[in-house]
């Protein structure tokens, strides 16, 4: 597992600015931003011995990259979605709604797909066995929801916030609170996990994981944004996270829609 | 409402799936996309391993592929396992030792291609997913055809061919292993070119 690094957060920040800074010049003089995190990025030091130091090859993609498994209801109880009623209790936390859509590269909305979630509890705790941080366990939450995407490509999910939680990337290292978020697109090229933030956090600035992403702009994509029209009253906050699949290609040729 | 430009569907980017995906992602019998007593089942294995050569412990792949006939299986119930519906989809997280086994079977062509499967590496450390692909060494003849490989420099072409390494209990057994990093660096590919 990981190994403990005594590298400071000053000396990680260091890093993560040389870095944003030599992005940032690329962009100046020209080069595109980088919609994507960085697979090489050293001051996420898992990073280091597992990112493939070769480019990867650009091919098109076939027939079966251009198809995604079909998931529909049989696979997902609707009571899924609501990750505070998996217990004979109320799971402890702030209560929340993360709703949106998942549209593909075009616009459009991707329908009757999966979305898969999971996060850490309240006290920034996983249920997972091998989670050391000494954050208790909540009995009450589980922290796992499953949705199928609508007509429009809408989703909702009722959880409670997670919890910021410790890390050992570095002396003092922590997450920012997130959850993670799996989706499949209508081609396998389109698969995405990825992590919803909150807005406003103060660890965002400290995170390697979050910074891996080398452009403020592409950062910003993943932070919900408090709306609160979806918070219900003496009920719940609501927040809104829309996601946006590449491609398809296969489809671009044939779209129906007219755009300009 | 005035009707969004397309620069404002912008790709969210990715993020690592972290270590602790154990209790969310894996599903019952997720690594058999067929039984282990269907009559052409095949064994697809392998072990993920990083730029020191030790195995990676917290990986888990996912497998997309045509079936037997080279048809993608449009059948509803991705997830499900019903003992009978080929639905072409398997995830499998690794072993302590970075091990992971799929039981499948060998997907037909699809369009006269070699056949293939698709491969997809999520990993912590890994920001952003790879994919590549898992042909069989018996269609070298078609790999002699195939855009992908002849889209790869051949001294890596191996990389992506599965090992075929004997007949366990009677199940043909083919090993992919997974190289992230080191001298025979598996090909990780790019379908946003």
């Amino acid at each position: 597992m990981t190994m403990k690094d005594h590298t400071s957060q000053s000396e990680i920040n260091d890093e993560m600015r040389a870095i944003e800074a030599e992005a940032r010049a690329r962009v100046d003089d020209g080069g595109a931003p980088e919609l994507h995190p960085r697979r090489n990025y050293p001051p996420y030091r898992s990073s280091i011995l597992r990112h493939p130091t070769h480019e990867l090859v650009r091919v098109d993609p076939e027939e079966v990259e251009l198809f995604s498994p079909a998931f529909g209801h049989t696979d997902v109880n609707v009571l899924e979605s609501d990750l505070t009623i998996q217990h004979r209790g109320e799971p402890l936390g702030e209560r929340m709604t993360v709703s949106g859509r998942v549209l593909d590269g075009e616009g459009r909305p991707v329908r009757r797909q999966l979305i898969e979630i999971w996060q850490a509890n309240a006290g920034g705790r996983y249920v997972h066995k091998r989670d050391q941080h000494p954050a208790p366990l909540d009995p009450n939450f589980t922290g796992v929801g499953r949705v199928i995407t609508g007509e429009n490509g809408e989703y909702s999910f009722t959880t409670i916030k997670p919890g910021p939680y410790p890390w050992r990337n570095h002396l003092n290292a922590w997450r920012p609170a997130h959850i993670h978020f799996s989706l499949f697109g209508t081609a396998f090229t389109q698969r995405l996990i990825t992590q919803m933030y909150f807005p406003g956090d103060p660890l965002f600035a400290l995170d390697p994981i979050y910074q891996s992403i080398t452009d403020p702009a592409a950062r910003a994509r993943l932070v919900g944004t408090y709306d609160h029209d979806l918070s219900v009253p003496e009920w719940s906050l609501g927040y809104n996270w829309d996601i946006v699949l590449t491609g398809p290609k296969a489809t671009w040729m044939e779209s129906e829609e007219a755009h300009d | 409402m005035t009707e969004p430009k397309p620069t404002e569907f912008i790709q969210t980017p990715s993020q690592t799936v972290g270590p602790f995906y154990g209790f969310a992602l894996p599903y019952e019998r997720g690594p058999e996309l067929v039984p282990g007593r269907h009559p052409h089942a095949i064994r697809l294995h392998g072990t993920v391993t990083d730029g020191a050569g030790d195995p990676v412990p917290d990986a888990i792949l996912e497998l997309w592929q045509a079936d037997e006939t080279g048809a993608i299986s449009r059948e509803q119930g991705a997830l499900d396992r019903d003992g009978f519906t080929f639905t072409g989809f398997g995830r499998a997280a690794v072993d302590q030792a970075g091990h992971f086994t799929f039981t499948t079977v060998k997907p037909g062509s699809v369009g006269g291609g070699a056949p293939y499967i698709v491969v997809t590496v999520f990993a912590r450390g890994l920001i952003h997913h790879l994919f590549t692909r898992a042909y069989f060494p018996e269609d070298a003849e078609a790999h002699r055809r195939d855009a992908v490989l002849g889209a790869v420099p051949p001294a890596r072409r191996a990389t992506l061919v599965c090992v075929a390494d004997g007949h366990p209990g009677g199940t043909p057994s083919y090993r992919f292993d997974v190289r992230l990093q080191g001298a025979d660096e598996t090909v990780f590919l790019d379908f946003d070119a």
